[in-house]
């Protein structure tokens, strides 16, 4: 009989991932590329996809303005949408595998609401920011709201509901703040920080693409080291000290790792919400529950959500744009609810 | 014989608690008048005492510093008051019916609902008519209300203060994108509403307060007579349908007044949260469980409440002065974190 696992053994490392992996990720990943395609291609000057494709790769085509318009406007646009996509999938598996709480994501526990506070306030009071310093005060938002959430859901123990509920609480207090900056600055200044905190990628240059790709690099193979520690931690505080999990040490890693993850999207692409929160359970429904496929799956997943979701706010009023993060809000909220209906109805 | 001490004794110690929650009603109305008095008596313009005392008693259309007491000040304070007395209802009426001690009608999504219903009214309809503007938030409130109600009974269990809490975030999440998105649409509309947003009691206009005077009376009217039946409620449905009461109707009115209440404190103000989630329990921690008691007292403590939130708010930041939803959210917040802390045990 056909075991469900695929293993990889070597002398120094062994792992297993579920055998629906590899052709899941590959599916996932020729989507995103295709939707990509799709999406580089309509705008107010449509190219045809043999046309883009020709153009991303340096080919030789027949129109000069294609290299302009493609690899200047539109690929930077497309990638900083599906690297965000993919880090908010990876964080918002995290969070979920953390708190073992299916509803979690970054935007429901108010840390995205950390980062667009600090990136709101630093848009507004100091005005002309340099872009790599966004990120720095995006993640330095999220971290602390994370932190603060973390120690005051503490008491004697952790507990994932008053996780949630602290994190609501806090989000609460810090669009609060957002919205004082919002009152109170230059109305320049607050449309670009409203469009901005919609979450939207309309007008991501390479510059973004650039602040952002590091910080992808840094801590997505973080998190996929950390995907074994999450499927004991996924377990239970008590059976992962008993299977010798250092947990305060792996917890507060994939914790740093998810927040990283989500601050840094917020400081590239505003709050783009509930993206975080679909994209693991896609992904579940795809692979299962097993941390090591579930990670990139999530992670692949969210790109193909931003993308199709920008996709969708570009053509759908058009000449108007929507944010992308409408389109995933308006997605979002259904599947939301969903999921509580799914959870209390087993 | 036990039957006649016990009704011997009980009617001493009611009546001492009686006497002393009917001596408190009117302290309690001494400090509204007090924080009403501060509230006309402080502000940006430097007005003596004397001269205020002038402009109420004895006024001089000829003076500037009467024109700011009567046109601006007074008007403010009576706002402030009247919202804070709907709020404060509001939210003790939700935390009675719902048994949830976390309800309030910023954390449940009341009030971004009613928010996004001028917004829409504002964007698509291109209304500007002030009674218009309060139906299209009572419509709003109105339907946020039933869905978090829908979505947080959804499944087995009924509705928890969990499921409504996380569900009334979760559209909390969507609508404010939604309301975001109609914003970027069109910076007119944006300029428009943006302090409205925030939640504010300055400079608002009289007559709008008087188009929803009677949906506040009618309200607070309503949940005052209902004091009875909401405390048989708070003990749980199966108690109180034990007891004879037909739930439904209680329910159905008590919703209603909260509709009213919460729809036209933000068609006047805009989106105030925490005032609802704070009083409430403020109040009990004086009064007790009976709602008898506990109603009035939130009318007056809800008013004050707001009256000295926006007297803090024009003193914190001077000579700017904050919008008093962001003074109540920094207020409320932190409470609602230690109300989290306190009662989530698991």
């Amino acid at each position: 009989m056909q075991t469900p696992w695929i293993t990889v053994r070597t002398r120094r490392f062994s792992m297993r991932i579920d055998r629906r992996v590899p052709p899941v990720l590959l599916l996932t990943l020729l989507t995103t590329l295709a939707v990509m395609v799709i999406n580089m291609g309509v705008g107010e000057y449509p190219i045809g996809p043999l046309d883009v494709m020709k153009t991303v790769l340096r080919l030789p085509t027949d129109n000069s303005d294609y290299d302009f318009i493609v690899n200047t406007l539109r690929l930077p646009r497309m990638l900083v949408a599906a690297l965000v996509g993919l880090a908010l999938g990876i964080s918002g598996a995290i969070m979920q595998g953390l708190t073992r709480n299916p509803l979690a994501s970054p935007d429901i526990l108010g840390i995205s609401a950390g980062a667009g506070f600090a990136a709101v306030t630093l848009i507004v009071v100091v005005r002309s920011v340099p872009a790599g310093v966004i990120p720095v005060a995006a993640f330095s938002g999220a971290l602390i709201t994370a932190l603060l959430i973390y120690l005051l859901a503490w008491r004697g123990g952790d507990s994932p509901i008053r996780l949630i509920l602290i994190g609501i609480g806090l989000g609460a207090i810090t669009n609060a703040m957002t919205t004082l900056m919002i009152t109170f600055g230059n109305i320049h200044d607050v449309q670009r920080a409203l469009i901005w905190l919609t979450g939207s990628v309309y007008g991501r240059s390479w510059r973004e693409f650039w602040a952002l790709l590091p910080w992808i690099v840094l801590f997505v193979p973080l998190a996929f080291l950390g995907a074994r520690d999450l499927n004991t931690l996924n377990l239970g505080e008590e059976v992962a000290r008993g299977l010798g999990s250092r947990v305060p040490i792996q917890r507060g890693l994939l914790l740093i790792t998810a927040v990283a993850l989500a601050g840094a999207t917020v400081a590239a692409a505003g709050t783009i919400g509930f993206v975080g929160l679909m994209a693991p359970h896609i992904a579940r429904r795809l692979v299962g529950p097993d941390h090591s496929g579930l990670l990139p799956t999530a992670g692949v997943t969210g790109g193909v959500i931003v993308v199709a979701a920008d996709l969708v706010g570009r053509t759908i009023f058009a000449p108007i744009e929507l944010p992308a993060g409408l389109v995933t809000a308006a997605i979002g909220a259904p599947f939301f609810i969903y999921l509580l209906y799914r959870q209390q109805s087993r | 014989m036990t039957t006649l001490s016990a009704s011997q004794s009980r009617p001493v110690r009611l009546t001492r608690a009686r006497v002393l929650l009917v001596v408190g009603l009117p302290i309690c109305l001494g400090l509204l008048v007090l924080a009403m008095m501060s509230s006309i008596a402080f502000g940006a313009a430097d007005i003596a005492p004397a001269d205020v005392w002038a402009a109420l008693v004895n006024f001089d259309a000829s003076s500037t510093n009467h024109l700011i007491i009567r046109t601006l000040r007074v008007p403010r304070a009576v706002i402030a008051a009247l919202v804070g007395a709907a709020l404060g209802v509001a939210g003790a009426l939700m935390q009675g019916i719902t048994r949830n001690p976390m309800a309030d009608t910023g954390i449940l999504g009341i009030n971004t609902g009613a928010a996004l219903g001028v917004v829409g009214a504002i964007f698509l309809l291109k209304i500007s008519s002030l009674t218009l503007y309060a139906l299209f938030a009572f419509a709003g409130a109105a339907l946020t209300a039933s869905a978090v109600y829908t979505l947080g009974s959804l499944g087995r269990g009924g509705p928890t203060p969990l499921k409504i809490t996380i569900a009334g975030a979760a559209l909390t999440a969507l609508l404010s994108s939604l309301t975001t998105g109609v914003l970027i649409l069109n910076q007119r509309t944006l300029e428009e509403v943006r302090v409205w947003l925030a939640g504010s009691v300055a400079g608002r206009d009289l007559n709008l307060l008087l188009q929803v005077t009677p949906y506040l009376g009618i309200g607070l009217l309503v949940a005052l007579a209902l004091g009875r039946q909401i405390t048989t409620l708070s003990l749980g449905d199966d108690v109180a349908q034990g007891l004879g009461q037909r739930t439904g109707w209680v329910k159905g009115l008590a919703a209603l007044c909260v509709v009213l209440l919460a729809g036209s404190s933000v068609a006047v103000a805009g989106p105030i949260g925490f005032v609802g989630l704070v009083i409430p329990h403020a109040v009990r921690f004086f009064v007790g469980v009976d709602y008898r008691w506990i109603l009035p007292y939130a009318v007056l403590a809800g008013a004050t409440f707001l009256v000295a939130s926006d007297v803090a708010a024009r003193l914190v930041l001077r000579p700017t002065e904050m919008p008093v939803g962001v003074m109540t959210a920094l207020i409320g917040g932190p409470f609602f974190v230690y109300l989290v802390r306190w009662k989530v045990k698991r």
